[in-house]
């Protein structure tokens, strides 16, 4: 890739959009996870007993286990919307790009 | 032609092995070897016939390191999540689960949460700059000699140390369902593994790969209903009667235990587990497998899916162990009852799952899932070798020693004779380390993947100033410091050398290590005011570019 096509592309208003736009998105999904993540290991380091309460008083499951479960599946979730987002949106706007160059 | 024939030469050859084990394994434990054993020459037998149709098919340096980069996202995923759920994920945390519930499924957790970060972060850019292995984006921009050597060293240096832990695992697991020897189970993983790898490359390993995952998935699947069909389905009444089968007064298995005791090593576990995936030489090759980054961003969804429903089933399987194997007289270890009390099972608690199996189908299924755990292995193990070749023929033979001047052909000939070498070591290191406490390997191999392979990899796709300089030294720190805490960590100093008291008193060296390495590659960056180094920064741009957009990207291959 030479010096012109890589100005010519930064300047491309398509890719400042990508660029933003999915970055953004990115770092959002990830802190999502990271903070969900990083309350459940840090409630079980510092006070596990709150993940040991039973969900109701003649239950022995705990609240623990849902919320663990719970986790798992918006660990997924995550990538589902992510997936779908970027294999939309995104990409249309990295075809837009290649079709502009192809045009010069 | 030739080839074929060495090829059907070394099948006869493998069966002719399995076949004398086989008979004498039949004098210790009759019933329980056949149904075992056929189930599992049907799966060696069906996998050879794939590697021979994928051998036809692999006739460049492409195909043979990327399937020809036309698998699926679908297909990918499923691969990917085969890599992850190794029989130690699948006996070990099961076992987990059986011993002491809930930290079971906080582990679990740990391994699954690095996927969506991968995901959103990793798979696109690595995607679209590399071509066959992680060190191909991490010198994009960067000295090839000096960055190659590295990168290498980490990925063969994980590599090895996950090919002891499952050679070891192989060989005692192996031992132990079918009543073979040792050092011959230890010979015929690292035989099969050899033949899928040098002849069918990533097209046979990856569909090894997919077969197991299925296979896998779907025994899991049925011993987990099978499971909560005696509970009717209720989750609450299959908890509590595992916790009156454990009959505990404080409910612990309900509640986190004694897994992440400190808030230092709970960081330090969820840093070496997330970034630690992220760096894992085997599981980054095959995102090069597929066509696109559309289709390497499905197969992460795809592969969060089912590793996720996966450890969902290991839960309900330790459990369901808790409730039907725990105190069951028909899996009790009655010699080691004798000397030390409780209900010991027979094997130990990895073994929980497999007695599960008995448990819910009796000797058929008991062989069946006997089978799939031999079959994890070797897929684990294949795919782990064509991860630790393709460093030594790519990156060190054809980037280093070549100067990037090496045909495709005497490249792809350097990774099947590395292929055998790899094969040859991994035999030699399970039979040595038989005896040996390889409590420590996996974390190491996670340690070293974190701070060695994940910073550089995660720096050059997105820190515009880092510099070669940077990157040798940092992640050479990076390395030093994860070996360093491990040795001197409770784990390798305490219980392997036997000293009264660590040196360093974490199990998880993770956090720190992964410090060192992002500080080092940090300061050295930025200090290095060489010219090379502003040649290597200004050429982020066009990088970057063609990382966000795939402008310029590897495609598949046309046949």
């Amino acid at each position: 890739m030479n010096k012109e096509l890589v100005d010519q592309i930064k300047a491309n208003p398509d890719y400042q959009e990508l660029i933003s736009k999915r970055t953004g998105f990115s770092i959002k999904l990830s802190i999502a996870m990271l903070v969900v993540y990083f309350t459940f290991i840090l409630t079980i380091a510092f006070n596990p007993s709150a993940l040991g309460t039973p969900l109701s008083p003649d239950s022995v499951t705990t609240v623990g286990i849902p919320i663990g479960i719970a986790i798992i599946l918006f660990a997924f979730v995550l990538t589902g919307i992510y997936t779908k987002r970027a294999n939309g949106e995104f990409d249309d706007l990295s075809n837009k790009i290649k079709q502009s160059i192809k045009e010069d | 032609m030739n080839m074929n024939r060495i090829f059907l030469f070394l099948i006869l050859g493998t069966v002719a092995v399995f076949a004398g084990g086989a008979i004498e394994g039949e004098v210790e434990k009759q019933a329980l070897n056949m149904s075992a054993i056929v189930m599992f020459l049907l799966f060696v037998g069906g996998t050879l016939g794939i590697t021979y149709w994928a051998a036809k098919r692999t006739k460049s340096a492409k195909d043979f390191y990327t399937a020809g980069g036309g698998i699926t996202g679908f297909q990918n995923g499923m691969a990917i999540a085969g890599d992850y759920m190794s029989a130690a994920s699948f006996l070990g945390i099961s076992g987990l689960v059986y011993l002491k519930g809930y930290d079971g499924l906080i582990y679990s957790i740990g391994f699954l949460v690095g996927w969506p970060i991968i995901l959103f972060m990793i798979a696109e850019p690595l995607r679209n700059l590399g071509k066959y292995t992680f060190a191909d984006v991490a010198s994009y921009r960067l000295r090839q000699t000096p960055i190659r050597s590295l990168a290498a060293a980490g990925s063969i240096a994980t590599v090895i140390l996950y090919l002891i832990a499952q050679m070891v695992g192989a060989g005692k697991l192996i031992q132990l369902l079918f009543g073979l020897e040792y050092e011959i189970a230890v010979v015929l993983v690292g035989v099969l593994m050899i033949l899928y790898v040098t002849f069918g490359g990533m097209l046979a390993t990856t569909w090894v790969q997919i077969i197991k995952a299925f296979l896998l998935l779907s025994g899991a699947t049925f011993m987990a209903v099978a499971v909560m069909s005696h509970f009717d389905f209720d989750f609450s009444a299959l908890f509590a009667k595992a916790v009156e089968m454990r009959n505990t007064e404080t409910l612990d298995i309900m509640s986190p235990g004694g897994l992440v005791s400190d808030p230092i090593s709970a960081i330090s576990l969820a840093v070496a587990l997330m970034f630690g995936t992220a760096g894992l030489p085997h599981i980054l090759m095959r995102f090069f497998t597929v066509s696109d980054a559309k289709e390497a961003r499905k197969s992460v969804f795809y592969a969060t899916g089912f590793i996720g429903y996966f450890y969902i089933l290991t839960f309900i399987i330790g459990f369901g162990a808790i409730v039907m194997v725990f105190q069951n007289p028909a899996y009790l270890d009655m010699a080691k009852q004798a000397i030390s009390g409780g209900s010991p099972i027979m094997g130990g608690k990895n073994m929980a799952a497999i007695h599960l199996s008995h448990a819910v189908g009796g000797d058929f299924f008991l062989g069946f899932i006997s089978a799939v755990a031999f079959a994890t292995i070797l897929a684990v193990v294949s795919g782990l070798t064509l991860a630790g070749a393709s460093a030594i023929s790519h990156d060190l033979y054809a980037s280093v020693f070549k100067k990037g001047k090496a045909d495709g052909m005497a490249e792809m000939k350097v990774s099947k004779i590395a292929t055998v070498c790899l094969g040859l070591v991994s035999i030699l290191m399970g039979i040595a380390f038989e005896q040996q406490n390889i409590a420590f390997v996996v974390g190491l191999a996670f340690a070293i993947a974190a701070s060695a392979n994940f910073p550089i990899l995660f720096l050059s796709m997105y820190w515009s100033k880092l510099t070669t300089r940077g990157a040798v030294i940092g992640g050479s720190l990076g390395l030093a410091t994860a070996v360093a805490l491990v040795v001197l960590g409770p784990i390798v100093w305490v219980d392997i050398l036997g000293n009264a008291e660590a040196i360093f008193p974490y199990k998880y060296p993770a956090l720190f290590s992964v410090t060192v390495s992002f500080v080092g590659i940090w300061f050295f960056s930025i200090t290095d005011s060489s010219h090379d180094a502003e040649k290597e920064r200004e050429a982020f741009e066009a990088q970057y570019i063609r990382s966000q957009t795939g402008i310029g990207a590897e495609g598949a291959s046309e046949h």
